[in-house]
Parts: structure tokens; C-alpha cells; sequence
């Protein structure tokens, strides 16, 4: 290929990220430590200028470039939008609690966003290689945002954690990927999803690489039985980080599931499924049932988001088009009430005090009915009680699995739920039932009151008229 | 003049609305609060009449319908309609709101506004399971009622608030996803979520006896019937006046609605097959249960076991049709028996809203629901004490009032089911009228025990006035039934013939 030839257009977008990227990196090195509000504002008009590039060029049409390795379609974008929405909510809600533990740096933002372009080169990777090289690139961030708070020993404990699992996952997925390139010679999905289709193969290999690729996804996903490092890395690492950690990534991670099973091995769609069904069931057992012993509120969400998990690999495992824009609609759902449910922790906190505890919560319909409310709304949305996003898309999820006739799973699915139901409704009583310990609110910046705001009442809104989402959703597929 | 308007919407998303603009802006001022609440709720009220006014009882199919997509990639409907079943219960809904309102006025003196907000918010909520032809719409509401109910029994409520309103959100909320699974299986089987769709929809002798034992769960946990009750006393005895008279006047009712609207016409044949299963269950909650009310100490947690054994009269009534269909040639019988259920549904609205309001008259006074706290209450309430004693008769179901009519309907009707069935449901009315009579003869009448009951202020015109208009209706109802059973007629024998027809 020559130069001329190369079209750089299909990916814009990352160019630009990267771009901004690098140059705010420059800039904030000759900054002085305390303006880092200006890095801020750039990297939220970085993201900006990214998601209106994304938009820009945005169409359901699939278009592959660079040989097939890129993938751009309808899924793609979405999910892009909706990452780099939720990066940029995550920063606005981040930034008044690294300032109070004096770990307002550059380099969280310049970390976010790189971060951010590892998820944009998942999403887009249509090629075994790509798509390492775009985990790779989101983890390192992570594992570094994790240890940014390096005094802290819990956090130091938490990135050590997260990366050595972190890189045994990774270690297993290209394990997985090595084999499947071994059988089938090519690292293009698309020949790859040929090749298994073509029933050529010996099955067993296929297996194999089948089995050790799910492992290492289902490992950065988060689910049961390979859960056990979320809870630590969730609740040890700053609460500002964790709401990175918690919405975006699951999308990213979403796009992979679907790109390698639910379209390169789709030829293997009854044997993932039996895999998939055990770890969703064991997800929505321990996600929820362990969330009741907990008295953290930040680990109880993780907790709860490993339960979340299991929803989404429910939609992912009935391998129909329904069940994947199930599963897509249910991350989106999830992506923005973790949002919420992690930034009211970053809101109650204040220089010296950690709101994370259920306790912290106590009478906060004393201390602000409106906060209050919007926890409300977020609590509900995440036990999937109408009137909320939750429901909605619980109702997708379990249309999905009805559908393939598996009764018997919605049937757990959602006895599980009524058990999470209970946690949530804990919280609520703190916040409700019970008197305040502290009174006042911390004083709060504009941005992230507005943010907080709108993504309670964007669940509601959603959850009384989620027609658009869906429909969105849908037609991706 | 309410022909074009869509009439049904205004009456679901009005109280919501409301309910959203006093938690704006009356949040400081509590008696601003309580006058915007009660505007909003009588206007709401006056607003449900003319669907009485301009309901056509001839008619069995829906009427004022409005039909939308509402999240069309789920094929899930924005679908409101009313016939002879719902529409009166919309009436109880709107008229118990101002009630509740209205008791509630002096009562509630912290976070007044939320109160308010939560129970018109419920109302709308509340409405709109009533009158929504949509399953997953039904479900929407059904479950979305949860969230109001749950703040008002824990912010307002007694001492163990907590526990008992954990317990009726998580007993009510893991009754319904059963009923969840159920529609969306329907819904791969129908095509869509329409209710009527289903009501057309043949089901194999298996999959609706599965089907049947889902919306039984949803629905026995709400009515509530023998043995899963035991979430009712505890909130009952918990909850503030307000959220009890809910509870009891609308919340059990959409048990026996669904049951009705759900059970009966999507799976007559496992209806017809469980029949005396459903009726033993009917029966142990009749006689059981008030034998439970006989000895309880608290006044409220006796309503509350009343409350279950007057719905058992309910369920007998739905499912004692299918042993009369059995027996005789007419439909006459099986009809009786469904409008026996259904007014006795409406009777017990007004009879147990009544009763609660009572104890949270005296409770206002006294701060105690124990029997053993009060003890001639006449001697300085008589006014009230003539109240009480009118409404006891009526839960005792003394003929004139309203709560004659229906029990002596599904007896009447379960006569020629079977004889046994009606001689204990008969029998057991004794029971009910020792329970009401001996409650009523510990707390209003004998001696002036304790020195603060002789301190009772008798009641006030706010308690009057919610006091006659309660009187009022369970006299008229009980001595002149016919509007209301004229209104049910023409869609009760429509899902007579349905259900009389086999669908395998």
C-alpha cells in the first residue's frame, strides 16, 4: 500500500485524541502544580472536538480499512460516543476529589484519555492483533491511574493487585489468540469467523483458544469466578479513579466480547454459551449475595457491578442480534448509573472525609432532599424497579434469554435480583429512614452538580421513555 | 364534553405532575403542601368523574382507550382502557387520595411535602395499573407503586418502620418477577404485550398451569392470601394512617384485579383445574385467619387480619365459577359470584379505609393502637363513637351496608357450587362479627379505664367531613348496589362466556 493510498480518515477520531493527548501532556509539564484546572478544561475540550469527530463521521454502514483490521459500523461509534461521554463525565465528577487529596496531577487526565484511545482501538479492532494492542494500551493506563494516589498504601495494594491479575488475563487471552492464529492462520476476524464456520478445523484446538480467550476477557470483565480483584481494585483505588474504572472500560470490554465470539467465533455459539451461562450465573450469585455482607458503600457497588456483569453476559450468550443490543443497551444503562453511584460517593467526600461507608449515607434526604433523590433514582435503576433506565434493561436482557428459550435463567436472573433488590434498598433506608450524623453538603462545583444532576435525571428521563436508546441500540446490529 | 379528551392520561400523569410540583415547590412550607395536595387530588377526583358519567355499561369492550407505541423495539404499547372491572377502582383510587390527604392534614408534620408528593405520586401510579391494557406497562406501575409505598412506611411510620417496610417491598417485588417471566413468554407466544392479545391466546394445559402459578404468585402476595400474608400485618401496624388506608383500599385490590384481568381469561383451564385449590386456600383465609384477628391485642394488626379474611371472600367468589359452570346450565351463577368479588373488592375499599382512618383518629389522641389503652371512648367521643360502631357493622357485612352486598353474593353464589363451601363461608361471618363487635366493645364502650381517654377531644370537622363521606358511601352502596353492579354487568358476563370456553 502506498502512502497515497492510505486513507487516514476512518480513523480521525483516535488521531485527534491522540493528538490532544500528547499536546496537553506538553503543555501541563510547563504548567505550574496549581492550574491544573487549565489541563482540565483542555482535556474535557479534547474529548469534546473527539466525540464531535466521532459524530461527524458516524454511520451504521460497516466500513473496514488498513486490510480489514479496522472496523468502523454503527456498534463502534455508539459505543465510542458513549465512552467518551462517560470519560468526560467521570473527570468532571473527579476533579474536586483530587484536589481535596492533593492528587489533582496532569497525569490523570493525560492517563484518562490515553486510556480512553485503548477503548476507542478495542471497539474499532477487527484483527487479533488490534485488539491486543488496544486492551494493552487501555490496562496500562488504568493500572497507573490506580497507583496515583502513590502514598496511600490500600491504592499501592489495589494496582499491584490489578496488575498482576491484569496481566495474567491479558497473558491468557493472547495465549487464546495465539492458538486460534495457529489454527486458522490469519489474525482477521473475519477470516477467522470463516474458517470456524468452514468446520475444517480440528475442534479441539478450537476449543482450547476458545476457552482461554473467554477466561482473559471474562477476567477484565470482571466476573465470577475470576471477580475476586475487582472488589479490592474498586474499593482500594481513589473513588475518582474507580468511576473510570467502572463505566467506560465495560463498554470497551463489551465490544471485544462481541467482536470475537459474537461474530469471529460464531460458528462456536453453543459451546461459549455453555461457558457463558456458568459465569453469569455464578456472577449473579456472588455479585449479589455478597453485597449484602458489605458495610462499604464503594465496595457494595462493586459488588453489585460484578452482578451487573452477569446481566450483560445473559445478553451476550443468547447470540441473537436481540440479545447483543440487549447486552449493548444494558452496559450503556449500567455505565451511567455506576457513574452516578460512584460520583455521589466523590460528592459527599471532602477534604479529609471519605464518604464510602453505607454510614456516611445517614439521613441524606436531611441533608439534601434533591441528592437524596437522585440516589434514589440510581438505587432503583440498579435493582430494576420502573420508572428507571434499569428496568428497561433488565427487561431487555431477560427478552433475550426468553427468547432462546432458557426460562429457567430469566427465572434466576431475577430471583437474584430481588435478593439485590435488598442491598439497595439498605442504602436507601440509610438515606431516608435514618438521621444525619453530619449535616451540610460540601460546596460543589458547577460542572459536577450538573453532571451528578443529569445523569439522575437521564435515568429517569430514559426510564420513562427509552424508546430512542433502544431503537439505537437495535439498529447497530 | 370529555369525549376527545384523553382522559385516562390526564388522570395517570395530573397526580404525578402534582406530586412533582409540591416536592419543587412547597418543600418549605408545609400548609402550602397540604392546600396544593388537596387541590390537586380533589381536582383529580372531579377529573375521574365524568369517566363514571360517560362510561357506557352496555358495553363489554374497552372504553376511553388510548393506544401508542411506546418503546416500539420491545413491541411494548403506551395502551390505556377501562371496562366495568377497572373502572371503579379508578373512583376508589381517586376518591381514597383525597382522603388520605385529607387525614393526613395535621397529622404529618415533618417533611410534609414529600407525604403528600409520595401518595399522589402513588395515585397516578396506581391508575395507571388499573387502567393500562399493556402487560408490560401493567408491570410498570405494579411495580413502580412499590417506591412511594416504601418511603411512606419508613420515613412515616412506627418504631419497626424498617423492617416492616423492607418486607413488604422485597415479599411484594419477589411476587411480581415471577409475573414478568410469564409476560414475556406470552409475548414471544402473541406477538405482543396487549393484554387482549393475550386473553386470546391458546396456551397448552402445561405451560398454563406454569403461567397460572406465576401470576399467583404475584398476585396472592398482593391480595395477600393465605399463607404468604404475613407481610400485611407488620405494615399495616407500621405504616402511618395514610399509607394503612392505601394500603388496604387500593394495594390488596390489584391483587383481585389481576387475578381478574390476568388469571381468569389468559388461563381458564388451569383456573378450572386449581379451582379447589384456589378455594381451599379462600376458605383457610376466611376462617383461619379471622380466627387470627380474634385474639390480636393491637387494633390495627385485627383490621389488617380482617383485611385478609374479607379478601379471602374475594378469591372465593373469582374461583367458585368454575365449580358452578361445572354444575349448572346457566351463567347466571358463575356471574353472580364474579360481581360478588368484585363489589365485595369495592365494599371492603371503603370498610377498611374507614376503619383505619378510625384508628388513626383515636391513635392521633393517644398514641396507642392497643386495645387494652383505651375503653369507653363514647363517654367523651360519641360522635365518633357513632362512626366506629356504623363502620364495625359494615366490616361485620350487617345487611344495608355495603359490606353485605358482596359476601352475601359469593355465599349466595357458592351455594350452588357447593353447599359445604358456603355453609363455612357463612358460618365464619359469626367469626368476623365476634372479632369487629368484641374490638369495639373493649375500645369504645364499658368504663372510662384510663384517666387520658376521658381527655379525648371528640372529633374534629376535617374527621367529620372524612368520617360521613365514608358513611355515606358504604350506606348507599349497601342499601342501593345496583349502579355498580350495573356498571360490571356487561363485562363481567363477556368474561363468564370467555372463561367458560376451553383453550386447549
Amino acid at each position: 500500500m502506498t502512502l497515497e493510498a492510505l486513507n487516514l480518515m476512518p480513523i480521525l477520531p483516535e488521531i485527534i485524541l491522540l493528538t490532544l493527548a500528547c499536546a496537553i501532556l506538553l503543555i501541563d509539564a510547563f504548567m505550574r502544580p496549581g492550574s491544573r484546572d487549565t489541563t482540565y478544561w483542555l482535556t474535557q475540550l479534547s474529548l469534546a472536538l473527539t466525540f464531535v469527530a466521532v459524530l461527524n463521521g458516524m454511520s451504521m454502514d460497516q466500513r473496514l480499512s488498513f486490510d480489514g483490521s479496522v472496523i468502523n459500523d454503527g456498534l463502534s461509534d455508539l459505543m465510542k460516543l458513549a465512552m467518551i461521554l462517560l470519560t468526560g463525565m467521570a473527570f468532571a465528577l473527579a476533579r474536586s476529589y483530587l484536589k481535596e487529596r492533593d492528587i489533582h496531577k496532569g497525569e490523570f487526565y493525560i492517563l484518562g484519555l490515553f486510556g480512553l484511545l485503548g477503548m476507542m482501538i478495542m471497539v474499532s479492532s477487527y484483527s487479533l492483533l488490534l485488539i491486543y494492542l488496544g486492551l494493552e494500551l487501555m490496562s496500562l493506563a488504568m493500572y497507573a491511574m490506580v497507583a496515583i494516589h502513590r502514598d496511600d498504601i490500600r491504592a499501592s495494594e489495589a494496582a499491584m493487585k490489578y496488575f498482576v491479575l491484569g496481566a495474567l488475563a491479558s497473558g491468557l487471552l493472547l495465549y487464546g489468540m495465539s492458538l486460534l492464529y495457529g489454527i486458522t492462520g490469519s489474525l482477521d476476524i473475519a477470516v477467522i469467523r470463516q474458517a470456524v464456520l468452514g468446520g475444517e478445523i480440528p475442534k479441539l484446538a478450537l476449543l482450547m483458544a476458545m476457552l482461554f480467550m473467554l477466561t482473559g476477557l471474562v477476567f477484565k470483565l470482571g466476573a465470577a469466578p475470576f471477580h475476586m480483584w475487582l472488589p479490592d481494585v474498586y474499593d482500594g483505588a481513589p473513588t475518582a479513579v474507580t468511576l473510570y474504572l467502572a463505566a467506560a472500560p465495560k463498554i470497551a470490554a463489551l465490544a471485544l466480547l462481541l467482536r470475537l465470539f459474537g461474530d469471529g467465533l460464531a460458528g462456536l455459539l453453543p459451546d461459549w454459551q455453555m461457558l457463558m451461562i456458568v459465569f453469569a450465573v455464578a456472577s449473579l450469585f456472588v455479585g449479589n449475595v455478597i453485597a449484602i455482607a458489605q458495610t462499604s458503600f464503594k465496595r457494595m457497588l462493586a459488588y453489585s457491578t460484578v452482578s451487573h456483569v452477569g446481566f450483560i453476559l445473559l445478553g451476550v450468550l443468547s447470540g441473537t442480534a436481540d440479545g447483543f443490543s440487549a447486552a449493548l443497551f444494558y452496559t450503556l444503562a449500567y455505565g451511567l448509573m455506576s457513574l452516578g453511584g460512584f460520583g455521589i460517593i466523590t460528592y459527599l467526600s471532602s477534604r479529609g472525609i471519605e464518604a464510602d461507608q453505607l454510614d456516611d449515607l445517614k439521613g441524606l434526604n436531611d441533608r439534601s432532599p434533591w441528592m437524596a433523590f437522585i440516589l434514589l433514582v440510581l438505587m432503583f435503576s440498579m435493582a430494576g424497579i420502573p420508572f428507571t433506565l434499569g428496568f428497561w434493561a433488565k427487561l431487555a436482557v431477560l427478552q433475550a434469554v426468553v427468547q432462546i428459550d432458557l426460562v429457567w435463567l430469566a427465572v434466576y436472573a431475577v430471583v437474584m435480583s430481588v435478593i439485590g433488590a435488598f442491598y439497595y434498598l439498605r442504602v436507601l433506608k440509610m438515606a431516608y429512614f435514618d438521621k444525619p450524623v453530619v449535616m451540610g453538603m460540601p460546596s460543589r462545583t458547577f460542572d459536577m452538580r450538573w453532571v451528578l444532576n443529569g445523569t439522575g435525571i437521564a435515568v429517569l428521563v430514559l426510564g420513562l421513555y427509552p424508546a430512542g436508546l433502544v431503537a439505537l441500540c437495535a439498529q447497530v446490529f | 364534553m370529555f369525549a376527545h379528551w384523553p382522559l385516562l392520561s390526564l388522570l395517570v400523569w395530573l397526580p404525578i405532575l402534582a406530586g412533582a410540583l409540591v416536592l419543587l415547590f412547597a418543600s418549605r412550607s408545609a400548609q402550602t403542601a397540604r392546600v396544593m395536595s388537596l387541590i390537586a387530588s380533589l381536582g383529580i377526583f372531579l377529573l375521574s368523574l365524568p369517566l363514571a358519567f360517560g362510561f357506557d355499561p352496555s358495553q363489554s369492550a374497552m372504553q376511553f382507550v388510548e393506544r401508542y407505541p411506546w418503546v416500539p423495539s420491545f413491541k411494548v404499547e403506551y395502551f390505556l382502557g377501562v371496562d366495568g372491572i377497572s373502572m371503579p377502582l379508578i373512583l376508589l383510587t381517586s376518591f381514597t387520595t383525597v382522603l388520605v390527604v385529607l387525614a393526613g392534614w395535621e397529622v404529618i408534620e415533618e417533611k410534609t411535602a414529600q407525604y403528600m408528593a409520595a401518595f399522589l405520586i402513588m395515585e397516578g401510579m396506581m391508575i395507571a395499573t388499573f387502567a393500562a391494557l399493556d402487560a408490560v406497562m401493567f408491570y410498570f406501575f405494579f411495580e413502580a407503586m412499590l417506591i412511594p409505598m416504601y418511603l411512606v412506611i419508613g420515613i412515616w411510620g412506627g418504631p419497626r418502620r424498617v423492617y416492616a417496610t423492607l418486607k413488604f417491598f422485597l415479599y411484594t417485588f419477589f411476587g411480581s418477577v415471577f409475573m414478568l417471566i410469564a409476560l414475556i413468554y406470552m409475548y414471544f407466544q402473541a406477538g405482543s404485550f396487549s393484554i387482549l392479545d393475550f386473553h386470546k391466546l391458546p396456551l397448552g394445559m402445561t405451560e398454563q398451569i406454569l403461567i397460572f402459578f406465576a401470576f399467583l404468585i404475584a398476585f396472592a402476595v398482593k391480595i395477600p392470601m393465605w399463607p404468604v400474608h404475613t407481610w400485611l400485618p407488620d405494615a399495616h401496624v407500621e405504616a402511618p394512617t395514610g399509607g394503612s388506608v392505601i394500603l388496604a383500599a387500593i394495594m390488596l385490590k390489584m391483587g383481585g384485579y389481576g387475578l381478574i384481568r390476568f388469571s381468569l381469561p389468559i388461563t381458564p383451564d388451569a383456573s378450572h383445574v386449581l379451582d379447589s385449590f384456589m378455594i381451599f386456600l379462600s376458605l383457610v383465609a376466611i376462617v383461619y385467619i379471622g380466627f387470627v384477628a380474634l385474639v390480636q391485642s393491637d387494633m390495627k394488626k385485627l383490621v389488617a387480619y380482617s383485611s385478609i379474611s374479607h379478601m379471602g371472600f374475594v378469591t372465593l367468589g373469582m374461583f367458585v365459577v368454575f365449580m358452578i359452570m361445572a354444575n349448572s346450565v346457566g351463567q347466571g351463577g358463575a356471574s353472580l359470584a364474579l360481581e360478588g368479588a368484585m363489589i365485595q373488592m369495592v365494599s371492603h375499599g371503603f370498610i377498611s379505609a374507614a376503619m383505619f382512618l378510625a384508628i388513626g383518629v383515636m391513635y392521633d389522641r393517644l398514641h396507642s393502637r392497643e386495645i387494652s389503652a383505651y375503653g369507653g371512648v363514647v363517654n367523651s367521643m360519641p360522635i365518633f363513637a357513632g362512626f366506629v360502631v356504623l363502620f364495625a357493622m359494615a366490616n361485620v357485612g350487617l345487611p344495608g351496608t355495603s359490606g353485605f352486598v358482596g359476601e352475601f353474593m359469593v355465599i349466595l353464589a357458592s351455594y350452588k357450587a357447593n353447599f359445604w363451601i358456603a355453609l363455612i363461608a357463612a358460618l365464619t361471618l359469626i367469626v368476623g362479627a365476634a372479632y369487629t363487635l368484641w374490638m369495639v366493645k373493649r375500645v369504645i364502650f364499658g368504663e372510662v379505664r384510663h384517666a387520658e381517654v376521658q381527655g379525648m377531644s371528640d372529633l374534629s370537622a376535617r374527621e367529620t367531613l372524612i368520617m360521613v363521606s365514608l358513611a355515606i358511601l358504604v350506606i348507599g352502596l349497601g342499601v342501593w348496589p345496583d349502579p355498580l353492579a350495573h356498571v360490571m354487568h356487561a363485562t363481567i358476563d363477556n368474561l363468564v362466556q370467555h372463561i367458560a370456553q376451553s383453550k386447549l
